[in-house]
């Protein structure tokens, strides 16, 4: 189970400026369970979306996100919906933005951070990776997170250490920002290379307060935990 | 003299590159320091180069400077964090050092302790917004310096980036690391010039100083091992031939990296010559190209 936490809509309103047709993507799984991408989620987004003066094309919460044979699939039946949105807002952890921005060429714009693990991972098989960095950054990279898709997990852009488009530390192993390079052509936003990133705040990944000091015990315990906070 | 009045002023500028030695032994870098001062502009010393552990470059530029040479701090991010970065670079101001060259710095993996964690903690891009912040007075967090620095602040880039992708990828950094606020930039080894000035006719616009990066080559063994391992570098076969048939290999790689020089001297703002081990031998190079 990945945790993951809403964005503030206020950053998710930024990264949907200029977007006027948006198709809201959640996940049944650990999205769901997170509180943040499940169907009670999805309705209210799509609420405020509206409310905020963007056309939502469609919604659609898929079991496991994670699986990108599963969201090709059921993500069928919504093709216009999709393609007529300017773009994809995911409710889910970096493993399901990802997977989605993989199948869909379209910007996938993050709508969570996931902040850990809580326990064991989705049940995805792919390439998509997430290291629970709490301060998602897929926006900027195409759906492609560099902090796993790059050996040296940078934030700004490719090292002079790849040839031929693989890494220097192996030659099996695209170099994860060449891979970023060609997903932001296709979609164009090459310009999200001139940004500098801001250095990450790796103090978010420490869990809510609430759980830290008993964070497993408290996910098995959920009914505990909640009428300790109460 | 000094790097930053000469690229401020246009006038060309040569550094040579010094790599510290393993150990405490410090006569070489002595010796080198003496025959180097005023023959070179400046010169950098690398921080832990290829990621073998190696005496520290703030201390070894400090060395410099008492003697006289104007040293440029190589700066990775490799082995320290945000925190451990910035005390450095305040130390390494009050130590004497100007100039700052702020790289992401090769894997552990390639070096002599791979089982090394990789901090990474800040990339090259950030380091360099840091450098800035701390020149205006400021810790990364805002929190004001008693005291702030001035430092010079440099980058690389890699002309030699062999696809379209990474070639773009490598322009889109520097204008990101120049937004951050590197004042001139040092490249990787070049031995084309004609593909240099294609390069150089992309990043014109940009205004800032490039220093093109020259490798005197010892052997023939040498240039085929960087063409297959070192990223960006490419020696060209009749270059490779010319070293082949040489009699006396160290006088024709340093004549071909003579040669090198005088070609690349009207391409760009200034040279940076990377010795490897042959740190004695630059003033003889210096005066095979003429300067």
């Amino acid at each position: 189970m990945l945790r993951s936490k809403q964005k503030p809509f206020e950053e998710i309103l930024g990264y949907l400026e200029g977007d006027g047709r948006v198709f809201v993507l959640g996940c049944d799984g650990c999205a769901q369970a997170s509180g943040t991408g499940g169907p009670v989620q999805i309705a209210e987004m799509k609420q405020k979306l509206e409310a905020g003066g963007k056309t939502v094309t469609g919604t659609d919460v898929i079991d496991f996100l994670c699986e990108k044979a599963l969201v090709k699939s059921r993500l069928a039946p919504h093709t216009d919906e999709v393609m007529s949105a300017d773009s994809v807002l995911v409710m889910t952890c970096g493993v399901g933005i990802q997977a989605v921005a993989a199948s869909v060429n379209k910007q996938c714009h993050p709508g969570c951070d996931t902040q850990n693990l809580g326990g064991s991972r989705g049940e995805w098989q792919g390439s998509e990776r997430c290291v629970e960095c709490a301060e998602c950054v897929l926006e900027w990279t195409g759906g492609i997170c560099p902090l796993t898709a790059c050996t040296k997990h940078l934030l700004s852009g490719q090292c002079g250490g790849a040839s031929q488009g693989k890494c220097e530390l192996a030659v099996e192993k695209d170099c994860g920002w060449e891979l970023i390079y060609h997903r932001l052509k296709a979609i164009g936003k090459l310009d999200n290379l001139k940004r500098v990133p801001a250095a990450k705040s790796w103090s978010k990944k420490a869990p809510d307060v609430h759980i830290l000091g008993t964070n497993h015990y408290a996910l098995e315990n959920p009914e505990m935990e909640e009428a300790k906070t109460e | 003299m000094s790097l930053r009045t000469d690229l401020e002023s246009g006038k060309f500028a040569i550094t040579a590159e010094i790599g510290p030695g393993k150990g405490t032994d410090i006569t070489e870098i002595v010796e080198v320091a003496e025959l180097l001062r005023g023959r070179v502009t400046a010169a950098n010393v690398t921080d832990q180069q290829s990621s073998v552990m190696r005496l520290g470059s703030m201390v070894t530029c400090h060395l410099l400077h008492d003697h006289h040479l104007e040293p440029v701090l190589q700066m990775t991010c490799r082995d320290r964090n945000r925190i451990a970065l910035q005390s450095d670079l305040l130390s390494a101001w009050v130590l004497g050092t100007e100039n700052v060259l702020a790289l992401t710095g090769d894997l552990p993996h390639l070096g002599d302790h791979k089982d090394a964690v990789p901090v990474y903690d800040l990339d090259s891009v950030q380091l360099l917004w840091v450098i800035s912040r701390l020149n205006e007075g400021f810790d990364m967090m805002g929190n004001e310096l008693a005291g702030k620095t001035n430092f010079f602040a440099g980058a690389v880039v890699n002309p030699g980036a062999d696809t379209d992708a990474s070639l773009d990828l490598q322009l889109y950094k520097m204008e990101a690391k120049i937004k951050a606020g590197a004042k001139f930039f040092q490249t990787q080894a070049v031995y084309e010039p004609d593909k240099f000035a294609k390069f150089m006719k992309r990043v014109e616009g940009f205004g800032v100083p490039v220093m093109a990066g020259v490798i005197p080559l010892k052997s023939v063994g040498m240039a085929r091992f960087m063409n297959k391992n070192v990223s960006g570098v490419f020696v060209p076969e009749e270059t490779i031939q010319k070293m082949a048939a040489a009699e006396d290999k160290t006088q024709t790689g340093l004549q071909l990296a003579a040669e090198l020089m005088r070609d690349l001297k009207d391409l760009c703002q200034g040279l940076h010559i990377m010795p490897i081990g042959w740190e004695k031998k630059v003033p003889r190079l210096l005066d095979l190209a003429g300067f």
